[in-house]
């Protein structure tokens, strides 16, 4: 196994109440310095709630946001220009929502030509070829070529926005959050469909959810992002089960399985904390059950226990 | 472009305008070949001849030409002018707006400053300091009202971009290696287009209407060439004397400006996606109700409080019918959670809002069943006897709290106008019982939080104020329109255990609307399994779950992954739920079942069980013993 | 909020700077010698020779546009050649008349046409919204000065009902009667397409605003249907209402000018209108500025009100 993708102290900082001159009048964090590498071939999973800095994190590993500080480095190369072309050769992007990713006013094979033309410059039959062979890896039939996206339901525009993704021949894929807009009924299919291209092509895949028993279903290694920190990776397995972070085992138990009984895992009414004022040490400390006076002082970093494999950002882990 | 003309010509009052419009024109167009008189021959001996006077058959003006010569040529010089300031100001316009949206930042920043610079003028200061700069003209009127208008395309346009260039599919295209030029040209500007054209045709009429102002006031055509602006300008001395040389250059502009804007708003319709769909026509107080059939009588539902029998909902867009609810039965008791589970477009959610006449209608049409509080009918009420019930015995707390909070009230006189909509109770009684709610829903500073708008809450925050509009009148049935779908699972967990404990103090009913079965699951005692607009599979939670009869649930549960379960390969159901514009008789699931036999596709199957129970199928997973009592 | 309307204020110098630099730059453009159109058959080379050096013409541009800059400041807006006065005085004089008019009109058109396009938008496809939907088309398609002739040619030439021009006002006496029957036709004539535009867009607000969730939520409650459209709906349709009454008023006042020449309404667009045609330059300028500078501050009140009415905007 090698290092596909790493990223060394990769953050997002965006300014908030520009001012005509002058500096902003404060800065949100959306995603705190992260280290990651992932391996080739595998899949690693990424939950977190809504503003835990997932997405922000996925726009700047292909380029469409520029990174606050910090490095990507793609099969050890270090990947630091802003160009989204020189990145779509490398790592793709499959996006949450499937229709809106499409042009409405472009056809499917408009659509499917472009990163054909502009990043591999085959000439048309090469690329009608190629545009055939992906689509039968789709199973998606090549009459849907010359339809416009509003004519395709959910679930077949995000195997049209996968098929776009794999005709770049990039290596990694990031998954953002690709079956959220999907029913259940589909979602299966096209999380199914993920896993055989995976193993068919090679692939190396970076998935992005909220819906924490998903990502255990597909992924080899799971991170949890809080308030755009890791703050505990692990075996897929493992995490979820036997949760070393308060909030991952917060997380754990606030997903409604069958058959447990209603309640509110936190006693509190709380709330995540507000990014304008960031509190000092950790972050998760106002909701922790226990936090101590160390979590308030000094925010922990992710550190390994016995096992090497399960890191964990908290100074006092399950 | 075939779509866009035959959507055009079916608009009635716009073809009328076209037609009025393309007579002008083709007049215009033809005015050099017709045989008329020399516009600008004056012969002041035969001033202010009437109209069908020998050789003049709209007459002569103040000097003697002829009019009717006169209005074509000036009709010609309008209509040219005006078309030329449009097209003018809108490609100029567009450009500086797509330019400054794409870009954003500081390009963006800088060129909408100079816009802004533009629009602080009343637009007739700019086009008149330009008309006194370069003089006196048609031409530089030309100039003039273009300039002036550039600022308005360049505004809207930037607005469109910006949305645009957000949009995922941009993303897309940068990533598959587009430049920006390309991006453009070829994902921004097609999808500009039509808002281009659209604003073209809404303010051409409005830019013939200028031109021929300054022309009007003595700064665009000067004489002899005469634009319909001067014409006017030139008879106003002798208006009253003789209103006829006013009277028809005036009444041309109405003409040409009538037929344009008639047209434009054509235009507008047929390009506008959300037009087309019909989607810009505004919900009634009540939906609208068709019932040919009588309602169905009263079952024998013991003790329900709430009970649908037959419940069909539809939707009438243009010539197809969607049939969301094909007809649903169902009741809760007090004190019982009732899940009614599905996909999207299972008609779950119709089937919730129908019940006290919110599905919108236009196009949302109730045609059978009915729907029974208390044994009084719903369906068919008086809108007076749906408004009194609406919120005070049944209340609804509906998806997306931010959307369904008003934007505008602050929470605590939203939920004291909740209050005072059926009680009359003083605002200061009413502002007591909103803190008190907001306590029951457990919001940490209930008194301070009333007084904020929902955009400075949370989430959460703004689902608790939901439930307790809903809790405000002591309700009998609280209707849950996937009330945690926009949550996240943390909040999700506070907010549904504070609904069942809600309605264990309160033995309230609640009908609970999910696509999520671990949320059933915890909360519901009984559930309903919709599919295509139909139940197919109704009983005890529990019994569902372990046992499910019928084939879609099963592998409907089966399709969810749990979590615990660790890397696995889902079970997934091939196709797609079927549209229900088109249904074919028969089980719905049929296409997608592997147990599907001939007998499935014919006819009607009955949701066939016991009180307790009950399945739509002919080949059920599990025997349910049948027909004990229906 | 004393805040944000200082912050505003204060937003607006920029604004006001940037007017008068775009007014200056145009009148730079004019060809040929002010000075020549100025002297008239006077023009000898001394006497222009002398007008520019007086009016401080052959200064560099920057220089010229500081020292017209820093006049205005110090209420200094020039000499009119052609009326012999001080612009300042003419335009303020002249304004106030265009106000009285232009204002008379807003009100008008702001509350007819928000009254017209809710009306219309609750009874969509009703028969009222037919007759409202046409009546504001042929509206927004009349010239208002062809509007305004046909108005004086019916109610003054042939009812008799008001009269065609002459308000006293501006030349002294004249009560409030007079005043108030000189204005009617102007106002009217003036307000109408302004009304039909502000309705159309209040109907299309209010189409907008029903389809929104918090409106089903108001119906849900029990809301009762009147306090629906004219509370919840109309008060969210007044945040895309109120923007446009700011651009309307600056059409208001645009159209003003037609108005008063066609009614010899002694205001500052007739003022304008006619400096053009005499090439009196500063008067021009000046006009122009002050109109907009007055149309600036207008607009910060509407902003002012805009936040007051949406809480969601900083402040």
């Amino acid at each position: 196994m090698s290092d596909v993708l790493k990223l060394e102290r990769l953050s997002k900082s965006f300014p908030v109440g520009k001012r005509l001159f002058g500096a902003p009048k404060g800065v949100v964090h959306a995603v705190r310095p992260v280290d990651l590498v992932v391996q080739q071939g595998e899949t690693l999973g990424i939950v977190g709630e809504s503003g835990c800095g997932k997405s922000t994190l996925a726009r700047m590993l292909v380029g469409l946001l520029p990174a606050t500080t910090g490095r990507i480095e793609i099969n050890g190369e270090p990947l630091n220009t802003a160009d989204p072309a020189a990145f779509g050769r490398k790592i793709q992007y499959v996006f949450q929502d499937p229709i809106s990713s499409l042009n409405p006013r472009k056809t499917i094979r408009q659509v499917m030509e472009a990163p054909l033309k502009r990043l591999h410059r085959m000439d048309s039959a090469a690329r009608a070829r190629r545009i055939a062979e992906i689509f039968a890896s789709v199973n998606l039939r090549e009459d849907f070529l010359d339809r416009y996206p509003h004519e395709f339901s959910g679930g077949q525009a995000q195997r049209i926005g996968i098929a776009r993704a794999l005709a770049a021949e990039a290596k990694i894929l990031i998954l953002d959050e690709p079956v959220s807009a999907l029913d259940v009924s589909v979602q299966a299919q096209v999380l199914n469909l993920l896993g055989d291209l995976k193993s068919r092509l090679d692939l190396t895949y970076l998935f992005i959810s909220h819906d924490l028993a998903v990502v255990e279903a597909v992924s080899d290694r799971v991170a949890v992002l809080y308030f755009g920190s890791v703050v505990e990776i692990g075996p897929a397995e493992d995490i979820f089960r036997a949760p070393r972070h308060p909030y991952t085992r917060l997380l754990a138990q606030s997903a409604p399985v069958v058959g447990r009984p209603l309640r509110a895992p936190e006693g509190r009414e709380t709330e995540l904390p507000d990014p304008l004022n960031p509190p000092t040490g950790c972050a998760f400390r106002a909701r922790c059950p226990r936090a101590t006076e160390q979590c308030a002082a000094v925010a922990p970093d992710l550190t390994a226990g016995a096992d090497t494999d399960h890191r964990v950002a908290c100074f006092h882990p399950l | 472009m075939t779509q866009f003309l035959a959507l055009l010509l079916r608009n009635r009052l716009a073809a009328a305008g076209g037609i009025v419009l393309l007579v002008v024109v083709v007049l215009a167009v033809l005015t050099p070949v017709l045989p008329l008189a020399n516009p600008d021959a004056t012969d002041t001996a035969n001033r202010f001849q009437p109209a069908l006077s020998r050789a003049h058959l709209l007459g002569t003006d103040h000097l003697g030409r002829d009019l009717l010569s006169r209005l074509l040529w000036g009709t010609r010089l309008s209509l040219a002018v005006g078309f030329a300031a449009a097209i003018f100001a809108a490609t100029l316009g567009a450009a500086i707006g797509i330019i400054a949206g794409y870009f954003g930042g500081r390009t963006d920043n800088l060129i909408m400053r100079g816009v802004d610079m533009l629009m602080a003028f009343p637009y007739i200061l700019l086009a008149l300091a330009i008309v006194a700069a370069l003089g006196p003209g048609l031409g530089n009127a030309l100039i003039a009202v273009a300039a002036v208008n550039i600022p308005f395309f360049a505004r809207n346009i930037r607005g469109v971009t910006v949305g645009l260039a957000h949009k995922e599919f941009v993303d897309a295209a940068r990533l598959s290696g587009l430049g920006h030029g390309r991006i453009i040209l070829t994902e921004i500007l097609p999808n500009v287009v039509p808002v281009i054209v659209i604003a073209m045709s809404t303010t051409i009429g409005w830019m013939i209407l200028e031109t021929a102002g300054l022309s009007f006031l003595g700064l665009g055509s000067q004489p002899p060439q005469a634009d319909l602006g001067s014409m006017l300008g030139e008879a106003r001395s002798a208006l009253i004397t003789n209103p006829l040389t006013s009277i028809v250059p005036g009444a041309m502009i109405l003409v040409i400006v009538m037929g344009i804007n008639l047209l434009g708003d054509g235009v507008r319709d047929a390009l506008d996606p959300r037009l087309r769909s019909g989607a810009l026509t505004r919900p009634m107080p009540a939906t609208r109700v068709d019932r040919p059939t009588p309602p169905p009588a009263e079952t024998e539902e013991g003790g329900a409080v709430l009970a649908l029998s037959d419940l069909q909902t539809q939707f009438h867009v243009k010539k197809r019918v969607y049939k969301a609810v094909g007809g649903a039965s169902l009741a809760v008791r007090p004190g019982e959670c009732l899940g009614i589970i599905g996909e999207s477009g299972s008609g779950k959610s119709v089937t919730a809002l129908s019940v006290m006449g919110l599905v919108a209608s236009p196009p949302g049409v109730i045609t059978a069943g009915a729907a029974r509080y208390d044994g009084q009918d719903l369906i068919g009420a008086r809108y007076e006897t749906l408004r009194r019930l609406r919120g005070d015995r049944i209340a609804y707390i509906f998806q997306d709290p931010l959307a369904t909070l008003h934007p505008l009230y602050k929470v605590g006189d939203q939920l004291v106008e909740a209050i005072r909509c059926h009680r009359t109770v003083s605002k200061a009684e009413a502002w007591q019982r909103a803190i008190d709610l907001l306590k029951q829903v457990r919001i940490p500073n209930a008194e301070s939080r009333a007084s904020s708008f929902p955009h400075e809450m949370s989430g959460g925050m703004r689902q608790r104020v939901g439930i307790a509009m809903a809790m405000a009148n002591d309700p009998d049935v609280i209707i849950a329109d996937e009330p945690t779908t926009a949550l996240d699972v943390t909040v999700q967990a506070q907010i549904l255990s504070l609904l069942n404990d809600l309605r264990r103090e309160r033995g309230l009913a609640i009908v609970f609307i999910t696509h999520d079965f671990g949320v059933v699951g915890q909360l519901c005692d009984r559930i309903a399994v919709m599919y295509a607009g139909r139940i197919v599979e109704q009983g005890p939670t529990e019994a569902i779950l372990t046992t499910p009869a019928h084939p879609y649930t099963r592998r409907l549960i089966a399709c969810v992954p749990e979590l615990g379960e660790g890397r696995r390969k889902l079970e997934a159901i091939p196709g797609l739920p079927p549209a229900v514009d088109r249904l074919d008789p028969g089980c719905a699931f049929a296409p997608r079942c592997e147990k599907a036999r001939a007998a499935c596709l014919t006819g009607e199957i009955a949701l066939a069980g016991s009180g307790q129970r009950a399945v739509r199928c002919l080949f059920p997973e599990t025997e349910i013993p049948s027909e004990q009592s229906a | 909020m004393t805040g944000y309307i200082l912050k505003r204020l204060l937003s607006a110098i920029p604004v006001l700077l940037g007017i008068t630099v775009i007014v200056f730059l145009i009148m730079a453009l004019i060809p040929g010698d002010p000075a020549l159109a100025i002297l008239g058959s006077y023009a000898t080379p001394e006497n222009v020779a002398k007008l520019n050096r007086d009016l401080g013409l052959d200064a560099p541009l920057v220089a010229r546009y500081f020292i017209w800059l820093g006049n205005m400041l110090q209420g200094d807006f020039g000499q009119s050649f052609a009326l012999n006065r001080p612009v300042l005085d003419e335009v303020l004089e002249r304004f106030s008349a265009t106000l009285l008019l232009a204002g008379v009109s807003f009100v008008l058109c702001a509350v007819l046409g928000i009254a017209a396009g809710v009306i219309s938008a609750a009874r969509q496809y009703g028969m009222a919204d037919k007759a409202i939907t046409f009546v504001v088309l042929l509206g927004i398609s009349i010239p208002s000065f062809f509007l305004g002739m046909m108005m004086i040619l019916i109610f003054a030439v042939d009812l008799r009902w008001f009269p065609v021009s002459g308000m006293k006002m501006a030349y002294g006496g004249g009560g409030f009667v007079d005043v108030a029957r000189h204005l009617v036709m102007p106002a009217l004539a003036l307000s109408v397409v302004a009304t039909g535009v502000v309705a159309r867009l209040s109907r299309g607000a209010m189409l907008e605003v029903l389809r929104q969730d918090y409106i089903r939520t108001a119906r849900a409650k029990g809301v009762g249907e009147g306090r629906v459209i004219w509370g919840h709906a109309l008060r969210s349709a007044m945040v895309s209402i109120i923007p446009v009454l700011g651009i309307q008023a600056g059409f208001v006042l645009s159209g003003a000018v037609y108005i008063e020449m066609v009614f010899q309404w002694p205001g500052v667009g007739r003022m304008l209108v006619d400096a053009i045609l005499k090439r009196d330059i500063l008067l021009v300028q000046g006009g122009v500025v002050f109109v907009a500078a007055c149309y600036v501050l207008f607009n910060i009140a509407v902003d002012v009100a805009q936040s007051l009415l949406d809480p969601r905007i900083k402040t």
